[in-house]
Order: structure tokens, then C-alpha cells, then sequence
């Protein structure tokens, strides 16, 4: 099979492409430059979008033996990522980039030009597993649960599917490291990515307000009383404790959370735990890895980048899901997505618009 | 068919061009020689002996006095020595010399200086337009120092283009600068070996030349600096090639040089008809069967060894990707920023819109090539522009 591998030049895509190579595929790494201004030194956290990055890239490339491209995807990435991350915390929602980008930019743009330049194929080095079945690929999670990935590509549909490899899905992390080594790959040591790979100093809070100004505003509790003030509302996020710089202590002492944003008159509502908890809530343009379910589903659902597992009541209707879950959770924020998952399976996914909490109060 | 065993069809010789087996065992004899050309003693003697044999024999093949040769790292050095030198040199003469006249088609080892002596020493610079052919007009260039003849630092020109092998008006520019005794510098880079160039002639102050690129090793190169030709140092130290540039000489490197240039202007006419039959058949050949595929620059009074075509509705980095695993090594003809292209600032100048200049191949040929490479780019070039029009153009069709 003719496979274009993408190479951020990390570790893990690297022994990624090195294993599709070694069972014989025709492989091409290709780098995606995502940033408009790339970093010319690492800069604090790490990215994935610095000269150096694709320099380890290419090096990484030569010693595997495979042809190496850098592909500049920086507009695609801006337009589909970066300015619908900015756009959804001015609504008050809290985006994930990450999945965005594996739904718009590295199993769309980058797949299609793979496929139309002649590839079978894009690997990544994704921690999750594809099992192939009578019916079609599955998605499930990586046997690492530390680093598992599949709750960010829970947004790949059967097609992206049928044209992608995660050959590091059976691995748990430390013996990818050791691997790379083994291989003689110079990043084996290098550190892993966290963070927003655009966000290169990992302050979001200061891209943000840098992004769309300050807009101060109030906070308030759940009865509407003022309790302080804020130099945006972009800069909360559903179920964040620290950072609200409230004067006055809650009259029972215990720490109150954010429960919501409102971008419109600028308030962010702030509440205890017990006033957080959610029992339902509503998502819509949802994304199957198979067939759209049609059956009331008992199953498992994630609900952040390497949240707990909770037990859920799913209802597909057309192209809005409604989720009961089975006890009361927390941190629920509109604008992430809901993935469910039937055992290891992902079944899909779908962006979370509203929650209805166990208090009404919000 | 495998990698191993498929033939590479190399065309992208302005790139670089291999090196000549004669040079190669020139330079090597002379690495197994220990000795410093600046030492006094028999081996050092020696060493100077072979540098000093090359610099007449590059001299001799350039229209040059061996004097007038200084050694340097390569071409970027030689451009950056000329137009520092010339800078630093001129002003101090006199302080109202401040204007800096050049194309927006110079190499970026011409432009980017030019472009740092306006930021930090305020130079002004004064960009000459280019016709769509991509040619630099002399009436342009007589209008823009006449405009204040005493204000002018020097012109710099490129014998040929990199990109687009558009042959420039050298000798002219030179004529007109002479008349109000300014200073012209020339990269003549990609000209030695493919046009006759005789720096005496020419009548410019100084010239670029590159050894790697005419089958001389990498890593060296020569500023020719008209012996009256005043030039400010940029690299100090031990005093070597006339003060002008400190370091080390390369002895082996000035000798495989010496043999790769002699040879390049030995035979530069017989290349250049060779070349110039190929290159036709090439051009000829995809222009007549690949629909929207476009010759850029002027159809003959161009490099011989050099095909750029423009291709309508697709990415030259796809072209690039498709020929290049079929074995054909071509260039997008671009600038690059961690291996991320640009379009080109030279198509650009030229006119061309953003889609086309990214939508390019420069296809350069040189002392290896032969028919079945041409063969080989006429047999693959159908399949590969259509594949690469179905990847289409990136950026384009968001959200689809």
C-alpha cells in the first residue's frame, strides 16, 4: 500500500511511520506546517509547529529511509482551527482543537490530497486502535490508557477510517520510546506535546484576550448576586475552580466553580459542586465511525481529552443526541464533544449545546 | 519497479550539477597534500602554489587578472562581499551615495543583503521592474541614475536568472553605469558554462561565481572584483585574497574548481547547443501535450539548460512529489522556509498571480543529461499533471 505518513516530528508519529515501512508499505512522511509564524526555538511548551520540529521530521524520515515533504496547511489550519477555537470561546463554548483539526484538517485536507496524489492511505501516531471487521473498521481505544487518543478521533466517520492507520494503538508509550531508541530515532527522548499546538507560550487565556480584547464583565452566583468582576469571559471555562479571584469567600466556605458563560451579557455564573452537577444534555452534528444509531443506547461516554468514562443513556434523533447520564456529572461545557463508547468501541460523537443541571438554578 | 532499481533522472542541475570526474581527482590529490597557502615553508609553498595555479586558471577562463579573483565560501559569500563591500567602500568615499538599484528577480543572497543594508544602514532601495518575460530594461535602469547619478551606491544584476534562465542586459547596464561611474556588480552564478561571459568585457566591477555550480566542488566560490574596484572587507582576520576576505585557503578546492571551470568555458558553446536541442524538445514536448502548461520567460534568449513552465490548476509541490517518486528530480523553482514553499518572488515580479507562480517546474539541465532523461519527463508529465490537478490547489475549496 502506498501510505503518507504524518510526521510532526515527535516520537510517536515517528515510530508510526517507521512500522508501516517496516511491514512493507511504500511509505512518504510528509510534516504539516500548521503555523503561519513558525517558531524558530522551542518556546516553553512544546508544539508541534517550530522549524526545529520539522527538522526532527525530516531526520526522523532519513533514518527510517522514506521520502519526506513538508506540506503547508497553515491557511486550512488557521481557517478550520485556530479561528473556530477563537470563535467558540467568544460564544462562551470550550473547543477542542485537537479534534478539530483530526475532523478538518489532517482525515480531511490532508487525506484527500493523499488519496487524489495517489496514497492508500494517511498513518499518524495516534494512540487508538482500528479493528477490521466483517462490517466494516472500528475505532476503539489504545491499550495505553494513559495516552489513549481515540476520544479525539471520535469525529472520523467510516470513510476516514477506511483510509487510516494507527499502528501505535497496541503499544503502551514507554516501549514506543524504547522502540525509537531501538531504531535509532533522535527523538526518542524528546519530550511529548500538551498543550494547543498554536498556543506556543501554553497562556490560552492571553492568546484569547489577545484574540478578542477584554470585555469585562460580572461574576455572579446562581441567584444573580455580583461577586466580582472579569476581564473576559473567554478566559473561564465550564467547572474551573481556580483563577476566579472572588473577593468575598461562598457563605458556606466551600470553593465555587464556574456553571456558565454568558457571552452576551458578559457574566460568568458561579456556583458550588453540588450546583454543577449535570443530569443531561444535548448535542448535535454528531459524526458515527459506522452506521448512525438507531436504538436507545446503555453505554459509556467521554466527555473531555482524557476524562472518566460515565455511564450514559444515549437517544439519537436525526442530527441531535440526548444523553441521561446514569449519576449526576460534573463538568459538562458546551462546546466539547460527548464520545460514546460501547466497551473499547467508539461509536461516535457529537458537540455538546446545552446541559440541564440536577439544581435548576443555571 | 523499486527505487533501487530505477534510474534517476536528475534535472535540476542550476540546483547543483555533479561534480567532474576530473575535478573530483584534482581536488582529492591535493587533500592527501598537507599545507597552509599562507605558510612560509616548502609545504606551504606548495599549497599556495596550487591556489595561486587555480586562480590563474580561473582568471584565464573568466576574462579575469588572476588578481582580480577572490576566493570565497561560495556564491552567497561573493554576493554578500559584493554588496556590503561596494556599500561600506562607496560611502565612505561619499556619504550622498545611498541608492541601491537592483530587480525583484535577484537570488535571495542579493536581495536579502541589499534588503538588510536598507534596515540597518539605510540604504535606499530602488527596485527596477521587470517585463513579463522577465527581463530588467537598460532605459529603466539609465532613467533611475540619471534621476541623481551622485546618489547612486552601485546597480547589481544577474547575468541569468535562477528561476525563470531569462538572460539580463549585463553589458548594457554596465555601458550606462560607466557614463556616471557607478559601480555594477553581476551573480553570474548560472551563466558560466552555458553563456559566453568574459568579465572584461562585460565591464561590470564585480561578479559572483559558484564551483558547485558548473562541476566544481561546493563550498567554494570567487567575488571577480575589477582590480580599481574598492571593496570594505566583511570578513576579518589574517589579511588573505588582498585583505578583501580573511580565512584559510581551500588549496583542493581551488584546484578542483580551477579544472571544473576551465572545462565549463571550454566547452560552454558545444553545451550550449546540446543543451538548447534538449531543452526545446522538452519544452515543445509538454507544452504540446499538457493542457494550460506555459513557458515562463523569454522563449530563446534564455539559458540553455533551463525549462520553467508554469501549470494551470495544480501545485507545483504535488508535481514535485509525483515526478519525484518516478524518479525525476525537478525543482518548484522556490523559495523555501523550512522546506515550506513560497511562490516565488521572481514570478511574482514577473507578473504572475499567486496560483500560477505556485502552479511552477524548473527543469534545469546540464553536462549529464541526455534524450532519455527528456523521454523519461515527456512520458511521465501527462499522468502526473492530471493526478496533481485532482489533489488540486491547497488552501483552496475550505470546508469542502
Amino acid at each position: 500500500m502506498r501510505v503518507l505518513a504524518a510526521m510532526s516530528g515527535g516520537v510517536d508519529s515517528a515510530v508510526a511511520a517507521a512500522r508501516m515501512a517496516e511491514a512493507g508499505h511504500d511509505v512518504t512522511g510528509v510534516h504539516l506546517a500548521l503555523s503561519r509564524n513558525p517558531q524558530s526555538y522551542r518556546s516553553g511548551a512544546r508544539g508541534c509547529c517550530t522549524i526545529e520540529d520539522s527538522r526532527d521530521a525530516r531526520r526522523a524520515a532519513d533514518v527510517i529511509g522514506i521520502p519526506f515533504y513538508v506540506w503547508d496547511l497553515a491557511e486550512r489550519f488557521h481557517a478550520d482551527v485556530v479561528e473556530d477555537f477563537v470563535s467558540e470561546y467568544a460564544a462562551g463554548r470550550t473547543p477542542n482543537p485537537c479534534l478539530r483539526c483530526n475532523e478538518k484538517v489532517k482525515f480531511s485536507a490532508v487525506l484527500e490530497r493523499a488519496l487524489a496524489l495517489g496514497f492508500d492511505a494517511v498513518a499518524t501516531g495516534h494512540y487508538a486502535q482500528i479493528v477490521d471487521t466483517p462490517e466494516g473498521r472500528e475505532l476503539h481505544r489504545a491499550v495505553d490508557p494513559a495516552k489513549d487518543q481515540s476520544y479525539v478521533l471520535g469525529v472520523l466517520t467510516q470513510q476516514q477510517l477506511a483510509h487510516a492507520f494507527f499502528p501505535l494503538g497496541d503499544t503502551v508509550k514507554t516501549e514506543v520510546r524504547e522502540e525509537a531508541e531501538r531504531r535509532g530515532l533522535s527523538v526518542a527522548a524528546k519530550p511529548d506535546s500538551h498543550d494547543i499546538c498554536f498556543i506556543a507560550d501554553g497562556n490560552t487565556a492571553g492568546f484569547l484576550s489577545a484574540q478578542l480584547g477584554e470585555a469585562p464583565g460580572d461574576i455572579i452566583d446562581a441567584q444573580g448576586n455580583k461577586l466580582g468582576e472579569h476581564q473576559g469571559a473567554h478566559g473561564f471555562t465550564i467547572g474551573q475552580r481556580k483563577g476566579l479571584r472572588i473577593g468575598t469567600p461562598a457563605a458556606d466556605g466551600k470553593p465555587r466553580f464556574v456553571l456558565d458563560i454568558s457571552p452576551v451579557d458578559r457574566t460568568v455564573t458561579v456556583g458550588s459542586r453540588e450546583e454543577l452537577a449535570v443530569a443531561h444534555l444535548t448535542a448535535s452534528k454528531p459524526r458515527w465511525c459506522g452506521p448512525a444509531p438507531t436504538e436507545e443506547l446503555q453505554v459509556k461516554a467521554q466527555l473531555r481529552a482524557h476524562g472518566e468514562e460515565v455511564a450514559v443513556t444515549a437517544q439519537v434523533d436525526g442530527d441531535e443526541v440526548q444523553v441521561t447520564f446514569d449519576q449526576p456529572t460534573s463538568a459538562v461545557a458546551p462546546g466539547q464533544a460527548v464520545v460514546l463508547y460501547d466497551g473499547t468501541r467508539v461509536i461516535g460523537s457529537a458537540t455538546i449545546d446545552t446541559v440541564e443541571r440536577v439544581t435548576a438554578a443555571v | 519497479m523499486t527505487a533501487s532499481d530505477r534510474r534517476t533522472v536528475y534535472l535540476d542541475h542550476a540546483a547543483t550539477t555533479p561534480m567532474l570526474p576530473s575535478a573530483i581527482e584534482a581536488m582529492t590529490y591535493h587533500l592527501s597534500r598537507t599545507g597552509n597557502a599562507s605558510s612560509l615553508h616548502g609545504s606551504g609553498r606548495c599549497a599556495r602554489r596550487t591556489v595561486e595555479e587555480s586562480r590563474e586558471s580561473i582568471a584565464a577562463a573568466l576574462g579575469a587578472q588572476p588578481s582580480e579573483i577572490v576566493f570565497t565560501s561560495g556564491g552567497t559569500e561573493a554576493d554578500n562581499l559584493a554588496l556590503k563591500g561596494l556599500w561600506w567602500s562607496r560611502l565612505a568615499a561619499d556619504p550622498r551615495r545611498r541608492r541601491i538599484l537592483l530587480s525583484g528577480i535577484e537570488h535571495h543572497a542579493v536581495l536579502d543583503p541589499a534588503v538588510w543594508l536598507g534596515q540597518h544602514e539605510h540604504a535606499e532601495i530602488e527596485w527596477l521592474p521587470v517585463d513579463e518575460l522577465g527581463r530588467v530594461r537598460p532605459d529603466d535602469v539609465r532613467r533611475a541614475v540619471e534621476r541623481d547619478p551622485e546618489s547612486v551606491s552601485f546597480i547589481t544584476l544577474m547575468m541569468a536568472n535562477n528561476e525563470v534562465g531569462t538572460l539580463q542586459p549585463v553589458a548594457e547596464v554596465a555601458a550606462i553605469a560607466q557614463e556616471y561611474g557607478v559601480p555594477v556588480h553581476t551573480d553570474a552564478v548560472q551563466a558560466i558554462g552555458q553563456v559566453p561571459v568574459d568579465f572584461a568585457e562585460l565591464g561590470v566591477d564585480a561578479m559572483t561565481v559558484s564551483a558547485h555550480k558548473l562541476g566544481g566542488p561546493y563550498g567554494i566560490g570567487a567575488l571577480v572584483v575589477h582590480k580599481e574596484t574598492q571593496l570594505t572587507p566583511i570578513l576579518h582576520g589574517g589579511g588573505q585574497e588582498r585583505d578583501v576576505r580573511s580565512g584559510t585557503l581551500d588549496a583542493p578546492a581551488t584546484a578542483g574548481f580551477a579544472v571544473a571551470a576551465e572545462h565549463a568555458v571550454k566547452h560552454q558553446a558545444d553545451a550550449a547547443s546540446r543543451l538548447t536541442e534538449l531543452r526545446d524538445t522538452l519544452i515543445t514536448g509538454i507544452t504540446g501535450t499538457v493542457e494550460g502548461a506555459l513557458l515562463s520567460g523569454d522563449p530563446t534568449d534564455r539559458l540553455p539548460g533551463n525549462a520553467h513552465l508554469s501549470f494551470s490548476d495544480c501545485e507545483g509541490d504535488s508535481l514535485l512529489l509525483l515526478l519525484d517518486a518516478r524518479g525525476i528530480e525537478v525543482s518548484t523553482g522556490s523559495a523555501c522556509n523550512a522546506g515550506v514553499a513560497e511562490p516565488s518572488h521572481v514570478l511574482l515580479a514577473m507578473g504572475y498571480d499567486d496560483q500560477r507562480a505556485r502552479g511552477s517546474l524548473r527543469f534545469t539541465l546540464g553536462h549529464t543529461s541526455t534524450r532519455a532523461d527528456i523521454d523519461a519527463v515527456l512520458e511521465n508529465i501527462g499522468p502526473v499533471v492530471e493526478r496533481a490537478k485532482s489533489a488540486g490547489l491547497q488552501n483552496v475549496g475550505r470546508n469542502s
